[in-house]
């Protein structure tokens, strides 16, 4: 199916959601990548609260390129998630509803995507100069002194994704590898 | 003793910087539109035409084509009969690597300590490998390599007793479990022999050569070809969901090697595998 969907996602738009469709997103998504995790989780940790609202929002898993003049933003394709794996869950659990990234996601947080109802999106890695054509604002909102790395405030159109593993559980990277997979 | 300026060292290296990262290089692009036609997943075949025409965009733009625009490595071959003037070669190095990432709008990506993590802010220091050759002319080919790939690298001191049989299984081991972290297809490079860090350079060289060039040893190529064949039987397909193009190849270079040893190093990268290069 394809879908398009606009940001905070709802609870009935997760749980629509299957892995392999594919889906347009269109209005806020949140950026932020492995120093900003660190820097989230440690702030929930002092009993802080964080720089934007989690609930309903998505994180976009990036570091841009730096805008050109006149450009909203560099080129801004998807980084490796597992690297966020050990921090995600926390924040699922404040209220997270969607992660954008590349890559496989370990089992504690397949686990609390079922159990928070989370959706994870896949981007094209490396097609970064296509992905940032549907950016249409950037404004950093956190954590400017992370430069590449800091939380940015995204409007997007149409930003192109993939359900690769949807909030019951269900994995395009197991479903699909195991179709194509021919080995003795 | 012919003389070369640092200047003109500093000048080539940043223009090759912003070449590298915004052209994706036509033996790439030739294999992809070649793995397209042959893709039997729709999805893989969506993204492969995805790849093709964000490497479009961003030429038109002078764009990067990743916004991984990688730690910048270095190869650099000095003509024995050269003298530089004007500094040190390797500050040149850093300074053209310095002006090329703040003039390209290249991301910064490299940070001071691997714990503490403070971002160095231009891109340097680079990773410089140097080689002393005959001759009056330096050589730079500068590979700006993005980590999702890199950290999907893998090397292992087999026994000698392993023999073909067990690196060709390390191999692809490593291709499988990289999976779609490393953006795939991938471009293998694999260092075969020598020593415990002479390997993984043999690897990162083995990423310089053009795509689909096959080694000029018969066995190797053999080798090569082999891989190839079986990591696109393994499932993995354009970023991980599924298909037939998982490596648009494998590359293998060797080296002599202890009598003890068979150390087998696989440096995995993506499919913006990037270089330039220039002789002065």
């Amino acid at each position: 199916m394809v879908y398009n969907l606009e940001t905070p996602l709802t609870e009935e738009a997760v749980g629509m959601l299957k892995a392999g469709d594919k889906v347009l997103l269109t209005g806020v998504v949140y950026t932020g990548r492995d120093a900003a995790h660190k820097k989230m989780v440690e702030q929930l940790e002092r009993g802080e609260s964080l720089p934007f609202d989690l609930h309903g929002n998505i994180l976009y898993y990036v570091g841009p390129t730096p805008a050109k003049p006149g450009q909203v933003i560099g080129s801004a394709g998807p980084t490796t998630s597992y690297r966020m794996d050990a921090y995600a869950p926390v924040l699922m659990d404040r209220g997270l509803k969607g992660m954008i990234g590349k890559g496989d996601r370990n089992r504690a947080v397949v686990e609390s995507m079922i159990k928070n109802q989370v959706v994870y999106f896949g981007a094209v890695g490396g097609a970064a100069a296509l992905i940032a054509s549907a950016i249409e604002e950037a404004e950093v909102i956190a954590y400017e002194e992370l430069g590449t790395e800091a939380v940015r405030k995204l409007k997007v159109r149409n930003f192109p994704v993939t359900v690769v593993i949807d909030a019951q559980g269900g994995n395009l990277y197991e479903t699909e590898k195991a179709k194509y997979r021919n080995v003795e | 003793m012919r003389e070369i300026s640092v200047d003109t060292i500093i000048e080539k290296l940043s223009w090759m910087c912003i070449e590298a990262n915004c052209r994706l290089n036509s033996d790439i692009h030739n294999a992809i539109r070649t793995c397209k036609d042959k893709e039997r997943s729709e999805i893989g075949r969506d993204i492969l035409e995805q790849l093709l025409e964000n490497a479009d965009i961003a030429k038109k733009e002078m764009m990067p084509i990743c916004q991984d625009t990688g730690m910048a490595i270095v190869f650099c071959e000095v003509g024995q009969e050269v003298r530089i003037t004007g500094g040190s070669l390797t500050d040149a190095i850093n300074e053209g690597i310095r002006q090329g990432y703040e003039k390209g709008y290249l991301r910064k990506s490299v940070v001071k300590d691997p714990f503490f993590r403070e971002n160095t802010g231009d891109n340097t220091p680079a990773i410089i490998h140097y080689d002393i050759v005959p001759g009056d002319k330096v050589k730079l080919i500068l590979a700006p390599k993005g980590f999702g790939s890199e950290n999907m690298s893998r090397i292992h001191m087999l026994a000698p007793s392993d023999g073909m049989e067990g690196a060709k299984r390390v191999i692809l081991e490593t291709i499988d479990q990289a999976g779609g972290n490393a953006c795939p297809p991938m471009v293998v490079g694999v260092g075969i022999g020598g020593s415990f860090e002479k390997a993984p350079q043999l690897a990162k060289k083995a990423l310089l050569r053009p795509v689909g060039e096959g080694s000029p040893i018969g066995y190797v190529r053999e080798m090569e070809q082999e891989l190839l064949e079986k990591a696109n039987k393994l499932g993995v397909g354009p970023q991980g969901l599924g298909g037939i193009t998982t490596a648009l190849a494998v590359h293998i270079e060797t080296f002599p090697t202890h009598i003890a040893g068979l150390p087998v190093a696989i440096n995995i990268s993506c499919h913006v595998t990037r270089h330039a290069e220039c002789e002065i």
